[in-house]
């Protein structure tokens, strides 16, 4: 079973979200990179690039396919996270570790769910 | 095996070409600081080197090739003599066109053969690829709405079942991509097509048969769902040795195809290229064609560029020894050897399907054209072993896989198309192949994860390929 | 009629029998009769010697010259034997793309012996397995450097008039916007600051050596075009990079050219080469295809296809280029005349075809043909013409001579190592004639 951390929150659309120091930062779930397998590459926005709630920010390439990344916020990039684009193993290895992008001035937030009802939602898609 | 830079000796060489007799120029600043490191070798060390790779390489002469949409028939030898000829290698592509009569010959007659065979009216030898074409046939389609000041059809419909050079060509092409679901037997989705279409239509991308090797039997309402919507019709002809010579694109309300010289007309293919995707079109379209074309009769050719022109594709006239190889290929089948070439393409598949399906799942029914799709999901549930494995287990019987995971629209597919040139017993051979790796399957799925065990080289890893790329010879290290 | 359908008629009925199904109709019964054609207006098929007599027929309509002082574009350089036998090896022309690693080694590690020789040329790091053309390969530069703040490509004018066409038409539709800098035979780091003026262009394209055979002034261009925050695509007849300094010591950020030069027939125009090679920081903007090192379930030194996920058969609308197949065989052709050669073979065809051609030029301005160049070429060269340029070409054609191109207010000549001062002599003997 994949690993769900109580104090995070999550999007439906498979990416935790938890705020630090008055950012909100954005990764990809266990349950996420389980199901896509070894990720060979990350395409990240730019810092200052504005992301929008429920929309694609980023995208994560394994051997043989390429997934959207979500953002649950809409707001500015105010970090991202360059050692992804030399270790995209690491969100294999440490998904919780392996944050995508810390967003400031967010202005809009999706419906977020707690690790229970994330934790429904990925037992639904597993069957 | 080593990399010709391994095998390079400094100082040795080929003795090519002679001494300067000129005073030799110098570049001062301009010139080149240090020498590339091209490997230093002998002929005999260069003639190995490529011997040894020969072997490790699988060619259609090699063994039977049933990669799906492919096309991988047998590539005529005398096409190959034909191609080299000095009286086409040795032409310049600017040379006056009266002294390159020849060479206009072959692409007028090519031209017009390509347009009898796809019910078109004019056509383009420009593009160099089936994308290439693809590219094109889409711009023809833009540049027409554009003439006409019809600004707002941005949609270029394409079907689920698509290969993915269509959606990347209509994205290249500037336009939107909307895709429609296939039906329950695998066809286009009739209603879905309906709710598809309206004025923001620019047309339809489709490939018919379609990658699940069926012919859409709606193919004629669909076409008229396009033109009432008022969108144009584009034809991928990767699948036309399904149908050449029994139904033409033209015929079934296509405006503009492309064709694929190396699948259907039976040039090679090179490793992946160079192919050739000639593009042909409804007279209504002829004058948005790429120039330069050739028109003109025997003796009197010449070069013309259509007035409205979307502009060229690519330098002159495209992949002109590709176009050889087709054209000596059509005159030795004519017009009875055309639709003799799919009907056979057709019946191999068929006969495969038939040999196939009690042991592997069909899901799109039992008839099928020039190709099929098995899905290995059954099997995998069971024992564990993915289309993959099945696949990569092939090897060992010196049998090219089919094309796999392909359409996505079916999870552990396997795409087989034998092609007309494989005989019954190839055929044959490649069913107790097939029976044989489901039996071993049963016996121990998780062997087959290894497969294949007696090639040059296990399976490649493929993951550390991709997180930290090699793409080149590292001199100083190593 | 000719057919390579190996099932006699009896086993095609056994086939069909296996089947169930009665007759060959039967195959196409789902084809709607609307789109049934019962047959082709086409001639009966032929014999092989029958289809050989014709084709040969064709092929001895074309006038093949002695000599050719033609290239813009196309150039005719020796092709050591070693390269056609090589590239006509049955299993490399019958193989297709190397999907299958394990039975595809070969074709693989060709293609990643050529990368590596295209990053050698040209200094860059990272080189794709070839594209179409080199007009191609320079449209897909302007494509893989546009930018989501950057967009446009001001193009310099002594760039080929074929690749500019074909630039536009890949810009048109998407946008992009083409503009051009300079007008005479060079363009100028000011012209091109001039052009780049008050655009947030992406990229800009220069040739050296240009159409007009001059070699531009490339490290200028680049300084300008970084300057304005673009980034430069140097095009460049490989050839030439045996002698002339490599795309990546003047400070372009992708080098793309046309390699038939390297060991391919002229051919009629194809098929040809497009080599596109960049920095490792655009690598995963790179279109095409591109071959990998790793290491197999043993350990043992594979190569594979790979970085697919930016290519269209996985990434679909959101892929930036279509491109499927390469021209794997024309970049093994390039591949095997680059080994057969060697750095000094290289560096030799550069200066004989620089010499030949400066030897011409020297000898064309005593008769009266001015070279008008600005400044220094390689292998090509515009002189004026003091007869009607017409008559002169038909004049030497005549002799077995394909004379310079002609271009405005002139001839583009050009020479490679083929064009011996024998030949050369021969031509300016001809020449004489006409004066």
């Amino acid at each position: 079973m994949a690993n769900i951390p109580a104090e995070l929150k999550y999007a439906a659309s498979h990416e935790w979200v938890k705020e630090e120091d008055g950012l909100t930062v954005i990764g990809l779930t266990d349950y996420a990179q389980e199901a896509l397998g070894d990720l060979v590459f990350v395409n990240l926005p730019e810092e200052g690039d504005e992301v929008t709630a429920g929309e694609s920010f980023a995208d994560v390439e394994s051997v043989k396919a390429v997934s959207d990344v979500f953002s649950p916020v809409s707001g500015t990039v105010a970090a991202i996270n360059e050692e992804l684009l030399d270790a995209p193993e690491s969100i294999n290895e440490d998904p919780y570790g392996a944050w995508f992008i810390k967003v400031e001035g967010v202005s809009e937030t999706e419906e977020l769910l707690d690790a229970a009802a994330y934790e429904a939602v990925c037992a639904a898609e597993a069957e | 095996m080593q990399l010709l830079f391994e095998r390079s000796k400094p100082g040795r060489k080929l003795s090519l070409i002679p001494a300067c007799d000129v005073p030799a120029v110098d570049f001062g600043d301009a010139a080149r600081d240090a020498a590339p490191r091209l490997p230093q070798l002998a002929e005999v060390d260069l003639g190995r080197h490529y011997t040894e790779l020969c072997k490790q390489t699988h060619g259609v002469n090699d063994g039977f090739y049933p990669l799906g949409s492919c096309t991988m028939k047998y590539n005529p030898r005398v096409n190959e003599e034909l191609s080299a000829l000095p009286g086409f290698t040795g032409v310049h592509p600017l040379q006056p066109t009266a002294t390159a009569q020849g060479c206009l010959e072959v692409i007028a007659k090519t031209s017009e053969m390509l347009n009898e065979i796809c019910g078109m009216d004019a056509m383009t030898l420009q593009p160099a690829a089936g994308a290439h074409g693809e590219f094109t046939g889409l711009q023809l389609i833009r540049a027409y709405h554009l003439d006409r000041g019809d600004t707002a059809r941005n949609k270029i419909i394409v079907p689920d079942s698509a290969h993915g050079t269509n959606p990347a060509s209509a994205v290249m092409v500037g336009f939107e991509v909307v895709a429609v679901p296939s039906n329950e037997q695998g066809g286009v989705d009739l209603e879905a097509l309906k709710e598809a279409v309206g004025e923001d239509t620019a047309g339809l991308m489709l490939t018919n048969p379609n990658t699940l090797g069926l012919f859409d039997p709606n193919i004629l309402e669909i076409t008229k769902i396009i033109h009432e919507a008022g969108g144009l019709c584009y034809y991928d002809g990767a699948n036309l040795n399904a149908v050449m010579g029994h139904a033409r694109p033209g015929d079934m309300g296509f405006d503009c195809v492309h064709v694929n010289l190396h699948k259907t007309f039976s040039t090679p293919h090179g490793g992946g290229g160079p192919g050739s995707g000639p593009v042909g079109c409804k007279e209504f379209l002829a004058p948005y064609l790429p120039g330069p074309l050739v028109a003109g009769n025997e003796g009197s050719y010449e070069f013309f560029t259509p007035e409205k022109s979307m502009g060229r594709v690519r330098s002159f006239y495209g992949n002109f020894l590709v176009v050889v190889r087709a054209l000596a290929y059509i005159l030795t089948l004519g017009k009875e050897g055309i639709p003799e070439a799919s009907a056979n393409a057709v019946l191999n598949a068929n006969y495969l399907l038939k040999r196939l399906c009690d042991l592997y799942s069909v899901p799109f029914g039992e008839q099928c054209m020039h190709e099929f799709v098995i899905d290995v999901e059954p099997l995998k549930h069971d024992t564990g072993a993915s289309a993959m494995d099945v696949a990569k287990r092939m090897l060992d019987f010196g049998v090219h896989p089919p094309t796999m995971y392909f359409p996505l629209i079916v999870h552990e597919a396997l795409m087989i198309e034998p092609t007309e040139t494989e005989a019954p017993e190839t055929l044959d051979e490649f069913v107790d192949i097939m029976r044989s790796i489901y039996d071993e399957a049963q016996a121990d799925g998780e062997k087959l994860h290894h497969a294949p065990f007696t090639r040059f080289i296990g399976r490649p890893d493929e993951v550390n390929a991709a997180r930290k790329p090699i793409l080149r010879y590292d001199f100083d290290g190593e | 009629m000719g057919s390579y359908i190996p099932a006699t008629q009896d086993e095609r009925a056994d086939l069909l029998k296996a089947c169930g199904l009665d007759s060959v109709d039967d195959l196409f019964a789902i084809v709607p009769p609307e789109a049934r054609v019962s047959e082709l207006n086409l001639e009966p098929g032929l014999s092989e010697l029958e289809v050989s007599e014709k084709v040969r027929a064709i092929a001895d309509k074309n006038v093949l010259f002695k000599s050719i002082f033609r290239g813009a574009g196309a150039y005719n350089h020796y092709i050591p034997s070693i390269v056609k036998t090589i590239t006509t090896k049955e299993e490399f022309v019958t193989a297709y793309t190397p999907y299958q690693a394990e039975i595809s080694q070969g074709v693989l590690q060709s293609i990643f012996e050529y990368q590596t020789q295209i990053c050698e040329l040209t200094g860059m790091d990272v080189s794709n397995a070839s594209v179409y053309d080199g007009a191609t390969a320079a449209a897909e530069a302007v494509i893989m450097l546009e930018e989501r703040k950057k967009s446009g490509v001001v193009v310099c004018a002594g760039v080929h008039p074929q690749v500019k066409e074909v630039v536009e038409t890949y810009a048109a539709s998407r946008g992009i916007e083409v503009s051009y800098a300079g007008s005479g035979f060079t363009t100028s780091p000011e012209e091109l600051a001039t052009a780049l003026e008050g655009k947030a262009a992406a990229s800009v394209l220069v040739q050296s050596p240009n159409f007009f055979g001059s070699i531009e002034d490339v490290a200028g261009l680049a300084e300008a075009t970084h300057t304005a925050g673009a980034k430069l695509i140097m095009s460049a007849n490989p050839i030439s990079l045996g002698a002339l300094k490599t795309p990546a010591d003047l400070g372009a950020d992708v080098a793309v050219g046309e390699g038939q030069p390297l060991g391919m027939p002229l051919a009629f125009g194809g098929p040809y080469l497009g080599y596109m090679a960049t920095t490792t920081k655009n690598m995963r903007k790179l279109p095409g295809r591109i071959v990998g090192q790793t290491t197999d379930d043993e350990g043992r030194r594979a190569f594979v296809l790979t970085l697919q996920a930016r290519e269209q058969h996985i990434r679909r609308e959101k892929a930036s280029s279509n491109i499927c197949s390469n021209q794997a065989l024309c970049a093994m052709t390039a591949s095997v005349y680059l080994a057969a050669v060697g750095p000094d073979g290289l560096a030799q065809v550069a200066q004989n075809s620089a010499a030949h051609a400066h030897y011409l030029a020297e000898e064309l301005a005593k008769l009266g043909f001015e070279t008008k160049n600005d400044g220094a070429f390689f292998n090509e060269f515009v002189t004026s013409c003091p007869v009607d340029v017409e008559v002169l070409l038909s004049s030497l054609a005549e002799s077995g001579i394909l004379g310079g191109l002609p271009v405005e207010d002139g001839i583009l000549w050009c020479c490679t190592e083929v064009n011996t001062k024998a030949q050369i002599d021969s031509l300016l003997s001809a020449i004489k004639e006409v004066l």
